[in-house]
This record gives C-alpha cells, structure tokens and sequence, in this order.
C-alpha cells in the first residue's frame, strides 16, 4: 500500500496516565512499521503522569519526552511537534495513548502525505460511520464545531475533535511556531485552513478507550464548548489578516 | 468640609505612609518587582494627597457633578483594581506561556541527557549492538 518514500516518521503518543495501555500503544505501532517497512520512530510525551506510566514507557525502549509540569494536551503535543521540527522528522503523527486509535489504520492517514496530496490527514470516525462513534451529545458538539469550522474557514472537516493526524514539514513548521492550548483539535484545523493548508479526511473505525479517562467529562463539557468556541474565534481573527506562511 | 473630623484624617494619613512604607519594605527585599511597584506608589501618593487635602474630594465632586463625594472613591477605586486585575491576567498570561516553552525545552534536556548517559553505557562493550542509541544528532 505504502510508497517506498523514505520519510522520516515520528509517531508522537501524548500520555496521561496511561499505564494500562501504553505499552501495547507502542508495540502496537512497532508492528505496522515492521509491517510496512516504515521509517519510524514513537515518541511518548509523559504529561507529568502520576501513576506508573513512566515505567511502563521505559519498558517499551521508544523515545519519550518527561514534562516536569502537566501542561494538557495542546502542551504536551506542542512538545511532541516542536520535537519532530528540532530533530528534521518529514511527518509527525499524533495518536493518543488509551488505544483509541488503531495503529493499523497509520498507513492510511500516511500515504496522502507520501503522494502530497495533503499537508494535514485527519483520522475521521464519521466518513463511512464505522465503529466507535461517540455519545450523543458528543456528535452534536462536533456537528456544532463543524459547522463553525465551516462559516469561518469554509472547508468542512467531519471529525473536527478527532485527535488522530498526521502532518508534513510545512504544518510542523507552523504547529512549531504555536499550537493551541487545553483543548487544541478543533482550533488548529482554523489555524491551518488559515494558513491554506491542504487538510484531508480519511475514514478510519475507531475503537472505545481500552483504558484511562477521558479528558472531558459531562461537567466540563460546558466548558469545553465555551472554551473551544473563544479559542476558535480569537484565532480566526488574529490569523484572518496574517500573511500566510510560507516554508 | 469642616464636618470631616481631625482623627480620620489622621488614621488616613497614618494608614497611607505605613502602606507606603509597606511596599517599600517589599522592594527593597526583592519581594515585589519595580514594574509591579509602580502603581503601588502611585495608588499610595493619591492616598496622601487627599488626606492632606481635606476639601479635595467634594471639590474634585462637585466639579464632575458627584453629588455624594464617598461615591467618586469608590468608582474610581473599582475601576483602578479592575485595570490592574486585567493587567495581572495578562501577566499571568505570559508567564503561562514562558513555563511552557522551559517545561519543553527541560523535557528536551532531560531526553538529550538520557540519550548520552545510555550511548556512555554501551561504550565499553563494543560487541553489543548500540539499540539504545537514537537516531537524534546529539546537536539539538
């Protein structure tokens, strides 16, 4: 499926507290490199963790970056992304650590970046609507982001909150520069539809969280919502007159 | 404004010089920075100006058409601890932002350290393959 390209891969694999699925995470990713013969390596960004993740990751012998303070996620992948800029990786991929995500699906989000077609692929549970999609509530919320997505940037990304993407050099460039704080995922698609990077949806079936809690609960959602809605707002009109960046 | 009566205007006069020797204190032992400062001194200086000027704040009243002076006290003092409410959230702000940015740049150290100390430990045994060594040029 995938190109012989010889990019440089950075699989980047925020945790908080995720010592029950971590290892199988990155075993998980190591498999599908040796699969498809990838030139890659994982990266997990310990978000200051207070159970026994740290072990768990020294077990696994990949790359990990130790956050002496909790920074959130929007922190903890800034560190990732500032990481794969620093250290010349071609593409970065964000895939959380509680095996949501699953790593045979890494070559699809991939082989629009080997063929650039894309600057951005974002892993979408609601293209063909297969397997875990989320609550409710939770689909409303995203709908409302997409719609806002789509007023302000005018592009439509289904799966606005999905946290599962991969970026070439020229978004690691931009995200190197800033990335959103707390909740970044549906603010950074106005950060990049913004700067006229290409973004590209691919279906991929997600799977329940194996382990860990999620980072938004009912009594946050509020917030989030509230939060995500200034954050996407602010952005577009600090970014609207910006001259977009070139690499 | 001659109902104001001479021990208030003592007790303010009091209450601003110690306020100010307050915030002096805190410079000099490093506990407050000078930029912080600034509009302590200032809030203290308005202070002693109206508890020496006693007829001030009902001409500075009526000259703004306040009818009820201790009303103009307290507009004016709202506002002032709203501006530099706004101004400490923004100081807070940066500071948010700076500790990220050393929050990354620790974590990179602590990596780049943990890359070197295991390349030293596989030194000595030349016959063992160097798996523990990363791709990353020691040069971050």
């Amino acid at each position: 499926m995938i190109a012989a390209v010889d990019s440089h891969i950075l699989i980047i694999v925020p945790c908080y507290n995720e010592q029950d699925t971590i290892e199988s995470v990155v075993a998980g990713i190591y498999q599908t490199r040796d699969k498809h013969r990838l030139n890659l390596d994982v990266l997990v960004v310990n978000d200051c963790s207070t159970d026994r993740s740290v072990e768990a990751i020294r077990r696994t012998g990949c790359l990990y970056l130790n956050l002496p303070t909790n920074l959130g996620i929007g922190g903890a992948m800034h560190a990732g992304y500032k990481f794969a800029w620093r250290n010349g990786y071609d593409i970065a991929v964000q895939m959380d650590g509680d095996g949501q995500h699953p790593t045979h699906e890494l070559p699809k989000l991939l082989q629009p970046l080997f063929d650039n077609q894309a600057d951005v692929v974002i892993g979408s549970r609601f293209i063909t609507r297969e397997g875990f999609q989320s609550s409710a509530t939770r689909r409303m919320g995203i709908a409302y982001f997409r719609w806002l997505n789509q007023f302000l940037i005018g592009q439509t990304i289904h799966d606005s909150t999905s946290g599962f993407r991969a970026f070439n050099r020229k978004t690691l460039a931009l995200v190197e520069r800033y990335y959103p704080d707390e909740y970044p995922e549906p603010e950074a698609i106005v950060q990049f539809g913004l700067n006229k990077l290409r973004m590209l949806e691919v279906p991929v079936v997600m799977s329940e969280r194996q382990g860990g809690v999620s980072s938004i609960n009912t009594s946050r959602a509020v917030y989030y919502m509230i939060k995500v809605t200034l954050g996407i707002l602010f952005i577009f009109l600090r970014l609207r007159n910006r001259p977009v960046l070139t690499l | 404004m001659e109902s104001l009566p001479i021990t208030i205007q003592f007790i303010s006069i009091v209450g601003a010089l110690m306020f100010m020797i307050m915030i002096f204190r805190l410079i000099i032992k490093g506990h407050l920075r000078e930029e912080y400062s600034v509009v302590w001194i200032v809030c203290t200086g308005f202070l002693l100006v109206f508890s020496f000027w006693r007829s001030g704040l009902e001409k500075i009243s009526l000259l703004l058409g306040v009818y009820y002076p201790p009303s103009l006290i307290f507009l004016v003092g709202i506002l002032a601890i709203i501006v530099f409410l706004v101004h400490l959230s923004v100081v807070i702000s940066r500071q948010q932002n700076q500790i990220k940015n050393l929050t990354h740049e620790l974590a990179y150290l602590r990596q780049e350290l943990d890359q070197r100390q295991s390349v030293n430990l596989s030194k000595p045994e030349p016959t063992q393959p160097m798996t523990t060594v990363s791709p990353i040029p020691p040069s971050l």
